[in-house]
């Protein structure tokens, strides 16, 4: 069985659905008709330029060729997890809390998952490298950056307490601890509620993807379980780093709180 | 013996003093005049120049909480982030102090901090910062949500303290009248230095 050939035509059907909503969007003056027709184009140009560079790098089989983009794709990742932050640490620590715990979550996490569960021949192959690191990345990275958000809004809202329990001689951990436990909370439940209805409620996109494309529904559903558990563990683990990381700046080495090295 | 000496911070200084064992200094100043960050510097909660010592210790020679539970600053206004009073406190607290504070008894340990009014919460944040057994007391306006008979009280067991521990005690406050009768000294923060009153 193969997947039926889609042509630019009946994507372009798909579209007119889009170019639709815009009028509807325009004439309701909600003011999203612009992002709306920008954001439809730019998916449309990055997915056919990733497809470009996907084709080059299935025929390359060079693992350099496949790390370059691993470091692409985890940069850009890194970079988005600070760009969502409402407080941001200056410097580089911002990016480079973001940029860790996304390497922590997706790419040390992918890499076990393909060397050590998938086992391709090679291990690196982009066929499975590319579309497993690029599932955990998008998946991981809200979650990570929802924690971070929630525990710097958080210490920000409620710095009297905090610094009041400085003020009785306790550490800048021991002041946070409550507002990190419920930023990791926060950034877990989603993950947590999204695994419980897998299946049920929604059929995740790269099952359907390999469903359209023909694979046997059992193999499928396989992959999809471990994307799911290697989705968890990265999602837990880089929260786990991004809190602890950015709990220990919001303090300096006398255990002041630091909110100076915050910006709105 | 507390020692604070070319102690600056932001525009403010360099300000020498020092407060003996079992003597209270008292400080007033318009507010806005730095009394505030003046405590928040010796407990060690803003970044800032110059030394304090405790005793002869350096501020800089321990964990910056080591210092803050034996340099204990009360805050003019208390925070409390558990439901109820008791977390607030440390294991085999001195129920005595609760009764000399104007309360009933032990049993505010059970009270909803909600339900706490102003008055109550500083008088109980006084009690929260003695059971620690600091070895400084830094007040910040402790009395400001009192009426004079909670404010005799809050007073009454400061002084305790200071004399059976032989602590010392730095009262940040407006009312001078009140800093004549409860330290031994006054010195008046103005212009950002301190200056004899």
């Amino acid at each position: 069985m193969t997947t039926m050939e889609l042509e630019s035509w009946e994507l372009a059907l798909a579209g007119v659905l889009v170019v639709g909503l815009a009028a509807c969007t325009l004439s309701a003056k909600l003011g999203v008709t612009r992002s709306l027709l920008i954001a439809a184009v730019r998916m449309v140009v990055q997915l056919s330029l990733i497809g470009l560079v996907l084709k080059k790098l299935f025929e390359a089989d060079n693992p350099w060729g496949v790390g370059v983009i691993a470091l692409v794709m985890l940069l850009v990742a890194g970079r988005e997890v600070s760009a969502r932050q409402k407080y941001r640490l200056r410097g580089m620590w911002g990016y480079g809390i973001g940029t860790g715990a996304m390497f922590v979550s997706s790419f040390a996490v992918s890499i076990f998952g393909l060397a050590a569960i998938v086992r391709a021949d090679p291990w690196w192959d982009p066929r499975y490298a590319i579309p497993v690191l690029g599932m955990l990345l998008g998946n991981t990275m809200t979650g990570v950056a929802l924690s971070i958000d929630r525990l710097t809004a958080s210490v920000w809202q409620s710095r009297e307490t905090v610094e009041a329990r400085l003020m009785l001689g306790e550490t800048g951990s021991e002041a946070v601890s409550d507002l990190a436990r419920d930023a990791l909370r926060s950034g877990l439940i989603p993950v947590i509620n999204s695994m419980a209805v897998a299946g049920v409620v929604s059929l995740p996109g790269m099952m359907t993807g390999q469903i359209l494309a023909g694979n046997p529904p059992g193999e499928a559903v396989r992959y999809q379980i471990l994307i799911w558990l290697l989705i968890a563990a990265g999602c837990g683990f880089g929260m786990l780093i991004a809190v602890r990381m950015t709990a220990g700046r919001l303090f300096d080495e006398r255990d002041r709180l630091r909110l100076d090295r915050f910006r709105r | 013996m507390l020692q604070v000496k070319e102690l600056s911070f932001l525009d403010w200084g360099p300000l020498s003093f020092s407060v003996d064992c079992g003597e209270c200094l008292g400080i007033s100043g318009e507010s806005g005049s730095g009394k505030s960050l003046l405590l928040r510097a010796i407990a060690d909660l803003d970044v800032h120049g110059g030394t304090v010592l405790l005793d002869g210790e350096n501020c800089n020679d321990h964990p910056g909480a080591t210092w803050r539970g034996r340099v204990a600053m009360l805050a003019s206004e208390s925070r409390w982030w558990f439901d109820s009073v008791r977390p607030h406190f440390p294991e085999g607290v001195d129920e005595s102090v609760f009764g000399k504070l104007g309360f009933p008894g032990v049993e505010v340990m059970d009270w909803e901090v909600p339900r706490l009014s102003a008055g109550e919460k500083q008088r109980l944040a006084l009690a929260r910062l003695l059971a620690l057994s600091p070895r400084a007391l830094l007040l910040d306006e402790p009395t400001a949500n009192l009426d004079a008979r909670s404010a005799g009280l809050v007073e009454e067991v400061v002084a305790i303290y200071r004399e059976k521990r032989k602590v010392p005690v730095l009262w940040v406050g407006h009312n001078e009248e009140q800093l004549e009768r409860v330290a031994n000294g006054l010195l008046r923060m103005q212009d950002k230095q301190l200056a004899k009153a």
